[in-house]
């Protein structure tokens, strides 16, 4: 007999056992530690998801964020370029300016100096002419210049005539002061006898004079009488030297070729002396500073 | 000479016998229950595991795709009854390298004991499934003519997986006790590899043609695949 049916029930129940102890001790936990591998690795996978989009947002934020910065950063810098165009303007206008300041200060200066020099050249040159003039005077003569300035400025007051005379004699008459000759050195008693006669020849009168001593006269004599005045002077020439030496120096300081003025001091440099009677305001006429005589 | 372990009696008291295959059984079913013990006491849920329990892992993913693979929709529920039927017979067949062993798969009555089972499982798991009403239904389809017929298929098939199984197994036995007895060096080892193949190929198709019936029971509206041909 191949088949025992008792075998055959316990084989059964065997089976049965199987199954049950199989189920309990395989199939439960292989299958759970699967699942729950699965699960945990669908967690970290949608972790890693998470992760990754949270990722991409933050790089999205930093992107944004980055050009932001760009743009900042290009706005400032513009700014700073034009903040340092506007300084560098201001600071050139500011130089250009402190230059010009300083060329017309340097102008003012050289032209002060011209001016100074000029002065110190007329000052010079009148001492040098007067002495060449009374050298020469002296030498020709055998006087002394004054004398012989005195001399003319008799013979000039000698051949007063017409409305000058007139003019000037109606002046003394009407002056309440003595009428005043003035002259750059102290005239000797004897010139001013020779004066004082030639005047009382000359008006045929009594005219009553007092003397006085002003060095800017330069070598010459005056005669003034209430607003009248009559007088012969280096100064004169030497106003004209002086005019022709400013405009030498004008010319120096602006090398612009000026054929007219070059002409000029020399047809200027010649003036005839002559008596000039002005009749100008006592006020007027005294424009240079002077020394009262003793 | 004999065909069966059920002839070799331990202990006998009136007709409770204790014969080589319950002890076989026995010390099979204490083989795969200890060692699943042993295996899935440290289990691993990380990424890091054993390789005992990879290969167990293995086994019950692999057993629970063929189980998917018959048609049948939940794996899960059916994979008690049936991972244990191929275990149990490939448990069997493999442990036949142990000298002195006599597979229980090799005994009528156990293969008897094992169809009738899945005779009753079929029932079993086709009226959990549709219903006791429905699967009834299922004998006199396509029409009442069909009922006789589809009972006596119920009852050959369950014969036939029984006399197949131990067919199988017991020619095996036989055939490498036989080339014993004639060249006993070198070819009963290459039978005894040639039964070990058998082996696993008879518990694949007997826990396959057990999920086809059971398939075939519980109809889920899918269409049904090609029991495969036995050998």
């Amino acid at each position: 007999m191949l088949i025992d049916w008792f075998t055959v029930g316990a084989q059964a129940l065997n089976f049965v056992v199987l199954v049950w102890l199989m189920k309990r001790f395989l199939y439960k936990p292989i299958l759970h530690a699967i699942d729950a591998r699965e699960k945990r690795i669908a967690t970290e996978l949608a972790d890693a998801d998470a992760k990754k989009a949270e990722a991409q947002r933050e790089r999205d934020e930093f992107q944004k964020k980055n050009e932001a910065f760009d743009l900042q950063r290009a706005q400032l810098l513009s700014q700073a370029t034009n903040a340092a165009k506007a300084e560098r303007t201001r600071l050139l206008d500011e130089a250009k300016q402190a230059a010009d300041a300083l060329g017309a200060k340097r102008q003012e200066t050289l032209k002060s100096d011209a001016h100074n020099l000029n002065q110190a050249i007329s000052r010079r040159t009148q001492l040098e002419v007067f002495a060449i003039a009374r050298k020469a005077l002296m030498d020709l003569a055998t006087t002394s210049l004054e004398g012989r300035m005195s001399e003319v400025f008799i013979h000039r007051l000698r051949e007063m005539d017409g409305p000058a005379k007139s003019g000037f004699f109606e002046a003394l008459g009407t002056a309440p002061e003595p009428a005043l000759v003035r002259s750059a050195f102290d005239l000797p008693a004897e010139q001013r006898a020779a004066i004082q006669k030639a005047l009382n020849e000359t008006f045929s009168a009594e005219i009553r004079i007092r003397f006085e001593t002003v060095p800017d006269i330069v070598s010459g004599i005056e005669l003034a009488a209430n607003g009248q005045k009559v007088a012969w002077s280096i100064a004169d020439y030497l106003a004209s030297l002086e005019k022709g030496v400013g405009e030498l120096l004008d010319k120096q300081a602006r090398p612009e070729p000026q054929p007219k003025a070059k002409s000029e001091p020399q047809h200027k440099a010649k003036p005839e002396p002559q008596i000039k009677v002005k009749a100008k305001p006592q006020a007027k006429s005294k424009a240079r500073p002077k020394r009262k005589g003793q | 000479m004999r065909l069966s372990p059920d002839e070799i009696i331990f202990w006998q008291y009136g007709f409770i016998t204790l014969n080589a295959t319950i002890v076989f059984t026995w010390g099979l079913m204490l083989l795969l229950a200890v060692g699943s013990k042993l295996i899935t006491r440290n289990l691993s849920t990380g990424l890091e595991r054993s390789r005992w329990q990879n290969l167990l892992e293995i086994v019950v993913t692999a057993i629970e795709k063929q189980i998917e693979e018959v048609g049948l929709r939940h794996p899960g529920k059916y994979l008690g009854f049936l991972g244990t039927l191929f275990l149990f017979v490939a448990a069997a067949s493999l442990c036949t390298v142990i000298p002195g062993y006599e597979p229980p798969t090799g005994s009528l009555s156990t293969t008897a004991a094992l169809a009738l089972c899945v005779l009753v499982a079929v029932p079993f798991f086709g009226i959990k499934d549709q219903g006791l009403g429905n699967y009834l239904k299922s004998y006199v389809e396509p029409t009442v003519i069909m009922l006789p017929f589809n009972i006596i298929s119920e009852i050959s098939r369950t014969l036939a997986l029984a006399v197949r199984l131990f067919g199988n197994m017991m020619s095996g036995a036989m055939i490498i006790g036989i080339l014993l007895t004639i060249t006993p060096f070198i070819f009963p080892i290459v039978m005894t590899a040639l039964g070990l193949l058998t082996g696993m190929v008879q518990a694949y198709i007997f826990s396959i043609l057990a999920a086809v019936y059971i398939a075939a029971a519980t109809r889920n509206r899918e269409p049904e695949p090609e029991p495969p041909t036995a050998t």
